[in-house]
């Protein structure tokens, strides 16, 4: 596959190299011809985001155009509303962070087309409570964009538009979409049952779609150079260019904008140095964020993997967020997929009991099989109860960390196993339930 | 989810101050009317910045009342959102990432190192300069491991570099936030893959507007490049006890 060129890439300042400022956005292209965007009209607009194929970049992957397009025309004087999830918190994600420092006027530009494309005049950004010097810097470029009158109202697009940037305080479970909302009107981020959706009855009960920043961030690339343009990067169905963060056993972890469909190893020995030790000390990779099932090494698991979303279903995996988390032989497998499952039961919110009680029940059997300490039936055991979780709970959350679970007995049942025998060959004299008094969902 | 609860200590009453007062007001405005209850994590947090990187009973239930909530809505509030300490922090609050992506890079060791320089975690620091906590994925993994530091990210850490940065800090000087060894952000070790055609930064390389461009002129005049951090803001001291760590 040719490398993508760097004239298609998108985010050109992904480094922070250049200005991030409203000048140095417009010297690389940003706010050109908005007012002609804009012109087109909400369904010429929704209709070429439809043509150019993309998918959401916060994890779903769902069509935007088709997101767009379930929003009402008429809701009867209820305001509508675009949010944009900025609570970037999928351990091996950090894209967004990037954009928000780095160039956070693709994403002011994109919400204000979005904003036209939906009929909304205020925008909420959501962004993760720890992103401090990330939110100042949005902030920043909000208040550049004002002052130029980009945005606002009366502003020079003549379409009137403000952008409100709101922070959470540190919950994971507020990027899933309807907690985001519950968090945005004052409350404990507890998802909401679905339906009605949020295209309906969403922030303070009307019409708002929620996108995510890398999401919007490419809209105005795709408005100006074509659908076809982002549409001929990449498989069918998995169009376009995405931001990867190759994180774990590399020799160069990085962030990279990649065309989508890139072989996992090509991805990895071009632009992060290769698997440390060389591709055959590669153990394992989580293709897209915690979430997600680990693919195994092998000629037809990573070897083969090409990273889009449908390149990572044939692998029993999904894309995800494109946080590429990679392995290599020294890893302790078990413990580090232990210490996801330690993630899933902080982050747990508590609404839901298969959740707020699974999580810790996984995390103590996986730290216990991680030192050998079981026995070989909770294998079985174990991957029974995510699949009890899996599904059975209001957001998808309980399926996120479920998953990484079945991953692991899938591929690595053998070395748990192995870890057994060998304990059970020479037990220590600490009782297995020793570390782990089990205790209510801490 | 984590067991929280109000630390047994508390102070007798809390107040905003005039100018946090002001800008609460300015934070309630930006959302609709009748909607206040939006911004009450953005009011707990700079409840929580005036009085030293915790929240108290009373900042609560100030909060509470100044937005007409019911006081357990924002008690829910503050314990639900794990960046709201219950309780007393050190100046210098060690958030430490202890997620996968970290832990594959050597987490565990700058672990060592906060047992070793600060103590306990959830524990200060018998001077009140420093406390640590072991926190989930805070967003740097490219950059792993990593802490955060009140509002600053130090990352690609080693443990004799995060043992630096406690000095520094001890020793009133202030360290540049970021990635710690020779490396430019997230871009690789080494110097970038991409972005290195230098005509994508002239003109519209390759951009092709669809339509005229704006001149809409007046623009603002951009900040400084966006490689520059700002320097770490030190914190308040603790209620009003004398500072050991400055001077």
């Amino acid at each position: 596959m040719t490398m993508l060129a760097d004239k298609d890439r998108i985010f050109r300042n992904l480094y922070g190299r250049h200005d991030w400022g409203l000048e140095g956005a417009r010297a690389r292209g940003a706010w050109d011809g908005t007012k002609a965007i804009l012109e087109k009209g909400r369904d010429a607009i929704v209709n070429e985001m439809k043509a150019s194929g993309q998918r959401g970049r916060g994890g779903a992957g769902f069509p935007t155009g088709l997101k767009w397009s379930l929003m009402p025309k008429d809701s009867g004087g209820r305001p509508h509303y675009l949010v944009i999830n900025a609570d970037e918190s999928e351990p091996g994600t950090c894209k967004d962070r990037e954009i928000m420092r780095h160039d956070p006027h693709l994403l002011i530009e994109g919400c204000l087309i979005a904003g036209c494309a939906m009929g909304v005049h205020t925008c909420y950004i959501y962004v993760r409570g720890e992103f401090i010097r990330e939110r100042e810097r949005l902030e920043a470029a909000v208040t550049q964009a004002r002052d130029a009158r980009l945005i606002g109202k009366n502003n020079l697009h003549g379409y009137d538009f403000d952008i409100v940037v709101h922070h959470g305080a540190g919950a994971y479970i507020c990027g899933e979409e309807t907690a985001l909302l519950e968090s945005l009107e004052g409350k404990k981020g507890m998802p909401r049952l679905k339906p009605p959706f949020p295209a309906n009855m969403g922030l303070y009960g009307c019409p708002t779609t929620v996108n995510n920043v890398e999401t919007i961030a490419q809209v105005p690339d795709i408005m100006r150079r074509g659908a076809a343009w982002f549409a001929a990067i990449g498989r069918k169905n998995n169009s376009g260019t995405k931001l990867f963060c190759i994180s774990g056993h590399v020799e160069r972890p990085c962030n990279v904008e990649e065309t989508m469909g890139i072989p996992l190893r090509e991805l990895i020995e071009k632009h992060a140095g290769g698997v440390r030790g060389g591709w055959n000390n590669l153990l394992a990779v989580i293709p897209g964020g915690s979430s997600m099932p680990l693919v195994p090494a092998g000629p037809d698991q990573a070897d083969t993997l090409l990273m889009d979303f449908d390149g990572c279903r044939e692998k029993r995996s999904a894309l995800g967020t494109a946080a590429v988390i990679v392995m290599d032989k020294s890893a302790d497998i078990v413990r580090a997929m232990a210490r996801i499952s330690y993630f899933y039961k902080h982050e747990s919110c508590g609404q839901c009991t298969p959740c707020r009680e699974g999580m810790g029940w996984m995390w103590r059997v996986l730290e216990r099989m991680a030192a050998g300490r079981a026995q070989k039936r909770e294998i079985d055991m174990l991957m029974e109860v995510t699949t009890q979780i899996e599904g059975h709970t209001i957001c998808a959350f309980g399926d996120g960390a479920a998953w990484p679970v079945q991953g692991l007995l899938r591929h690595f049942r053998a070395e748990i196993e192995r870890r057994i025998d060998e304990y059970t060959a020479n037990p220590d004299t600490e009782g297995v339930l020793d570390p782990v008094v089990p205790e209510a969902a801490e | 989810m984590s067991v929280r609860r109000l630390a047994d200590k508390q102070p007798s009453s809390f107040a905003f101050t005039p100018a946090n007062l002001e800008w609460a007001k300015a934070q309630i405005a930006k959302y609709p009317a009748g909607r206040q209850q939006s911004a009450v994590i953005p009011i707990l947090w700079r409840a929580q910045e005036q009085t030293g990187g915790w929240l108290p009973q009373k900042a609560i239930e100030a909060v509470a009342d100044m937005l007409g909530m019911a006081r357990i809505r924002v008690l829910e509030v503050a314990t639900f959102y794990t960046m709201f300490n219950l309780a007393p922090v050190g100046r210098f609050h060690v958030q430490f990432c202890g997620t996968t992506p970290c832990m594959l890079r050597g987490a565990d060791h700058l672990k060592k190192v906060l047992h070793r320089v600060i103590g306990h975690e959830n524990e200060v620091t018998a001077d009140g300069m420093f406390s640590w906590v072991e926190v989930e994925c805070l967003g740097a993994c490219v950059n792993a491991p990593m802490v955060q530091i009140n509002a600053d990210y130090y990352e690609d850490l080693t443990p004799e570099a995060l043992s630096r940065i406690l000095n520094d800090l001890a020793a009133g000087k202030t360290p540049r936030p970021g990635p710690q060894i020779d490396r430019h952000l997230s871009a690789p070790i080494g110097g970038e893959t991409t972005l290195i055609d230098p005509s994508i930064y002239t003109g519209s390389g390759g951009r092709a507007p669809s339509g005229a461009s704006l001149s809409d002129g007046g623009a603002k005049k951009p900040g400084e490049a966006a490689n520059v951090h700002e320097a770490p803001l030190p914190k308040p001291p603790i209620a009003d006890a004398t500072d050991p760590g400055r001077g």
